[in-house]
């Protein structure tokens, strides 16, 4: 694993043709590492019948919502979290 | 950067989202366990189904009830392995 808890992360910008797990809201933002869980098969080529492997590391990252959404309305301390892949992780610290 | 008609969180829209409930019905239990056999026969991973789902025409994707996006892609992934013939599925119902 890579990163670890409290950690701040940047979440790539780029786009993918295929499928990922990675949702187009959350791309370019920047987060903390909430939690390393451990690897786990990459989903991005198990989708097209492969094995998944290498394993690829997983992570629980936080962000706050008023980064992720320019408009958002709600309480500062507001957070959104999300199980993201370390190949789409990059450091921002 | 353009985004697939799934990853859609954050578009804006003025529609208010349904919340309300309703019961299954039996075709849409049918396919749940579907997707649940063809696992336990490594015939197709939940990631399959996903990226089957994903790849549906966006007009498609739109009109599709929750189910029928699964239907969708239980047929497009075993057309794919050679499990479905094209069009078997249409001929049998037509037919």
């Amino acid at each position: 694993m890579t990163y670890h808890p409290g950690q701040r992360v940047r979440v790539a910008d780029r786009a993918h043709d295929g499928h990922h797990r990675t949702p187009g809201y959350v791309k370019g933002k920047t987060g903390t590492v909430e939690r390393a869980y451990a690897s786990f098969t990459n989903p991005e080529t198990r989708a097209y019948g492969d094995d998944g492997l290498p394993q690829q590391p997983l992570y629980l990252v936080g962000f706050a919502q008023r980064d992720v959404w320019p408009d958002y309305p709600g309480a500062s301390r507001d957070r959104i979290y999300l199980d993201l892949f370390e190949h789409w992780l990059e450091d921002a610290e | 950067m353009e985004r697939s008609v799934h990853d859609r969180g954050g578009w804006p829209d003025d529609a208010p989202i349904d919340r309300s409930e309703h019961e299954l019905a039996d075709w849409e239990l049918l396919i749940d366990a579907l997707v649940g056999a063809l696992g336990s026969h490594r015939l197709m991973n939940v990631d399959e189904l996903r990226r089957g789902i994903e790849s549906m025409p966006p007009d498609q994707y739109e009109r599709a009830s929750y189910y029928e996006r699964w239907l969708f892609s239980i047929e497009a992934n075993m057309t794919e392995k050679g499990v479905l013939a094209p069009g078997e599925l249409d001929t049998r119902i037509g037919g």
